[in-house]
């Protein structure tokens, strides 16, 4: 088939879609982001808000799902454009917004600008995403239309280009498909960071007529979620990066694996695979090119080894989640022994990017050897958390403060866990790394998927190690004595340090261990399984020798070695709020008047110290665990 | 935990239903167990056996499976599902006191359902909610920045539906919070 018949068949399926979304645009148009955490925040009571109000207007306006565009600290989003006005987005709306919205911005118009977030097109009178540091160091290209586009209209992807890469393809020869991402550089987003050029090479080159194309979309880290916002807000995207690698590897069945537990995930893709397949993007004789492709969905169920590859695939076989030796590599003996590629969602979503602008301009973004960007979830002690889509390069430093504009309360930064369970924690020094696979590794932490969370003085290093540990010591599959035994006797240390039991002999162990547990792991969970351990004995060791030898936790966050206690020149005796708070009656009034804890009952459950008023603020942690002596106070 | 009254007969036309849907292949253990967890809530042994049998494969693999991958439960659900997320966000910010708390005030442990099949309570990685931290997961409502004064909230409202529907209510649990606000 020739380029020009395929470009008139793909013009042709973009022309309706233009048409359509002309005729949406006539009337004021209310777009709600609905991913999953969204819908947390209560945006679908916004959207039934929106519809009921405009019913009772009886308005001509029309109200659209979207997805997430990464802004989660505002959730619930909406983004009303109205003909005359740039398109507006507000933030945190609530049903009582939506009234005022309805009323002042739709019949009567004035936007409420006091309430709008950011305008989404350039004008004179609301600053855009570019007006502030945010946007400034955003450069986003995977995330480009998340929270723009319904992600179940597949004619919303066609207006912005989509399928476009695709049409161009298949007029083309596989190998020079490979040849643009390989000379684009585009290396996985997964976690290691493998060019994806050289495994599609590897796949195509290998033998065998029946060959498959896999999508993972296993995330499993705890504090990561941008491939579940990407499925959910962008879903074709994924669709046409994965058909372009099955048309270039030669494969005709592609599969998505995807968490059971993100249900809505699943349904969008579902819905719009089906909708591929009705517009002729999917199924037999692609847009008349004779390749053929079916893609259908495995839900994976939730085993954090699954990520990795030769893993993911024995499940999809039905056995058990574990690694096996590598060679022979899954480019030739995969999912049931034939070919196979794996690539990450985000791996996936570049590519019709780089299809349609070419590898140059995917390389003049990000560092020489690492192009492109970063997606990183911004989260934990952070102001500004959600998604954020940054070129690669860019410092920990601009992203946290700039970005993520710093920790809130004007607490002091400690340190930034990025990579999830297999990842590190880096202090304030290591800030100007920029981010890239290479330097990262360097540090001792690694781009893992991408979670970012960033600690500040109230968090314990030493608890962090041991939360990691008991996350990787749970997940392993137990292949590998060092991993399953290894990872077990590291928490048990962590654990007695964090009881005020450990010893300096446990520290000597725990250093050999992590160690050696690195060595004698089989795949990259076990590998990277002791970094948490690693990075923080060699950056806060410290606190980890506080805990030790003072039996105290400079972040007062170790319980069995801090106590609640209630100061008695500051306890007013009139207010009660304490002892109402208690979930165990441990507080109780002192023949004073001054309310006092029982250390035996208190479970350190922090809220009589959330619940003091700050006007007294008489409630402390004390660490290490003992009583201060009450000499003239008593009477 | 002991079967209800009538539980083995719906165990057997379920798993009859779901294998007429699938092919007996070893692929097909993974979507059949999750086939039937969606529909009873949970795997009970007797349709891990019938499983088995189904598939020709020995017991000890689906058992294998089922214990191997975490989205599998052995024990039925409760009527109501609590869920503490344990992801990073919540963890540092209070979700063990969470779990704690419910632990103590339904009297069970983590994965456990309490023995009137009312409460079952369990850990999850992330919901991805991560700015409501401490996030709880109650009957597939999400419950943000949860306190133990919050958790004695949502167990009372619960037992409240309940009583609603005019119920006898959970005697033993409503007891021990009465016990504890005098």
């Amino acid at each position: 088939m020739t380029a020009a018949a395929l470009l008139e068949h793909y013009s042709k399926l973009k022309e309706e879609a233009l048409k359509k979304k002309e005729q949406e645009q006539k009337q004021p148009l209310i777009m709600v982001g609905t991913a999953s955490c969204g819908i947390a925040a209560g945006a679908l009571e916004v959207k039934e808000a929106f519809l009921k109000e405009i019913k009772k207007h009886k308005l001509q306006a029309s109200v659209q799902e979207v997805g997430c565009m990464g802004y989660c600290y505002a959730e619930p989003i909406a983004i009303i454009s109205k003909p005359g006005f740039p398109p507006l987005c507000y933030g945190n709306v609530d049903e009582g917004l939506v009234k005022l919205l309805v009323q002042s911005f739709l019949i009567e118009d004035d936007p409420c600008y006091e309430y709008a977030l950011v305008a989404l097109e350039p004008n004179d009178i609301f600053p855009t995403f570019s007006d502030f540091p945010r946007g400034v160091y955003e450069h986003k290209i995977i995330m480009e239309h998340c929270g723009f586009i319904d992600p179940e209209e597949i004619d919303h992807y066609l207006v912005h280009d989509g399928y476009a890469a695709l049409a161009k393809v298949l007029s083309q020869k596989p190998e020079e498909i490979i040849e643009i991402i390989k000379s684009a550089k585009l290396r996985g987003r997964g976690g290691a960071g493998f060019p994806a050029g050289i495994k599609w090479e590897a796949c195509r080159k290998a033998a065998g007529e029946e060959k498959y194309v896999i999508c993972n979309a296993d995330e499993g880290d705890p504090g990561a979620f941008m491939d579940r916002s990407i499925l959910e807000s962008n879903p074709h995207q994924v669709i046409e990066g994965l058909a372009i690698c099955a048309y270039a590897v030669g494969a005709s069945q592609g599969y998505f694996y995807i968490r059971a537990e993100y249900p809505l995930a699943v349904k969008r893709v579902q819905k719009a695979l089906q909708q591929a397949r009705e517009k002729g993007f999917l199924g037999k004789n692609i847009m008349g090119s004779g390749f053929n492709l079916e893609i259908e969905i495995f839900q994976g169920s939730g085993a954090f080894v699954c990520g990795e590859s030769s893993a993911l695939v024995s499940s999809m076989e039905g056995k058990m989640g574990l690694p096996r030796h590598r060679p022979p590599r899954l480019t030739s003996s995969g999912y049931r022994g034939k070919p196979t590629v794996i690539n990450n969602v985000k791996t996936f979503s570049y590519v019709p990017a780089i299809i349609r602008k070419g590898a140059d301009w995917f390389k003049s973004i990000g560092t020489e050897d690492s192009p492109g960007t970063a997606v990183f979830t911004l989260v934990g002690k952070v102001k500004n958390k959600g998604l954020v889509e940054v070129p690669m390069g860019t410092t920990l430093r601009q992203l946290i403060f700039d970005v993520g504009e710093g920790p809130p309360d004007d607490k002091q930064f400690k340190a930034v866990q990025i990579g999830g369970p297999s990842g590190g924690c880096l202090p304030e020094s290591a800030l100007d790394i920029p981010i890239d696979f290479d330097s990262l590794k360097e540090a001792g932490a690694i781009m893992g998927s991408g979670g970012l969370v960033v600690l500040d003085e109230d968090d314990c290093m030493v608890a962090i190690a041991r939360y990691f540990l008991e996350f990787t010591q749970q997940e392993s599959c137990g292949k590998c004595t060092f991993c399953r035994l290894g990872t077990k006797h590291i928490l048990d240390i962590l654990t007695d340090i964090t009881r005020g039991e450990g010893t300096m002999e446990s520290l000597q162990i725990l250093q050999e261990l992590a160690e050696d547990v690195k060595d004698g792991s089989l795949c990259n969970l076990g590998k990277t399984a002791p970094n948490p351990v690693l990075t923080t004995l060699k950056y806060f060791k410290d606190e980890y020798l506080a805990h030790i030898m003072e039996k105290r936790c400079p972040a007062l966050m170790c319980k069995e070695i801090t106590l609640y206690y209630i100061l008695p020149e500051k306890c007013t005796k009139l207010c009660n709020v304490c002892v109402g708070s208690c979930p165990t009656e441990a507080i109780f009034t002192r023949e004073d008047g001054i309310k006092v804890i029982d250390q035996g009952k208190c479970v350190k459950c922090d809220n009589c110290r959330k619940t003091c008023p700050p006007e007294h603020d008489a409630v402390v942690k004390l660490s290490p665990a003992i009583l201060p002596e009450e000499g003239g106070e008593k009477k | 935990m002991e079967l209800l009254k009538g539980e083995k007969e719906a165990i057997l036309k379920h798993t009859k239903e779901i294998f007429q849907e699938f092919e007996a292949k070893r692929e097909n253990l993974i979507p059949i167990l999750q086939e039937v967890q969606k529909r009873l809530g949970y795997l009970p042994r007797l349709a891990m056996q019938k499983i088995a049998e189904f598939l020709g494969i020995p017991p000890v693999d689906v058992f294998a499976l089922a214990t191997f991958y975490n989205q599998f439960r052995l024990n039925p659900p409760g009527k109501n599902e609590i869920k503490v997320c344990m992801g990073t966000a919540c963890y540092m910010v209070g979700g063990k006191i969470a779990l704690e708390s419910f632990e103590r005030r339904l009297n069970i442990k983590e994965g456990q359902t309490t023995p009137d099949r009312e409460y079952s309570l369990e850990r999850v990685a992330c919901v991805g909610c991560c700015t409501l931290a401490p996030v709880v997961v109650v009957n597939e409502q999400i419950e943000g920045k949860v306190s133990p004064t919050r958790v004695d909230g949502i167990i009372l409202s619960l037992q409240g539906e309940k009583s609603k529907e005019g119920e006898e209510a959970n005697e033993d649990t409503k007891e021990k919070l009465k016990g504890e606000k005098q």
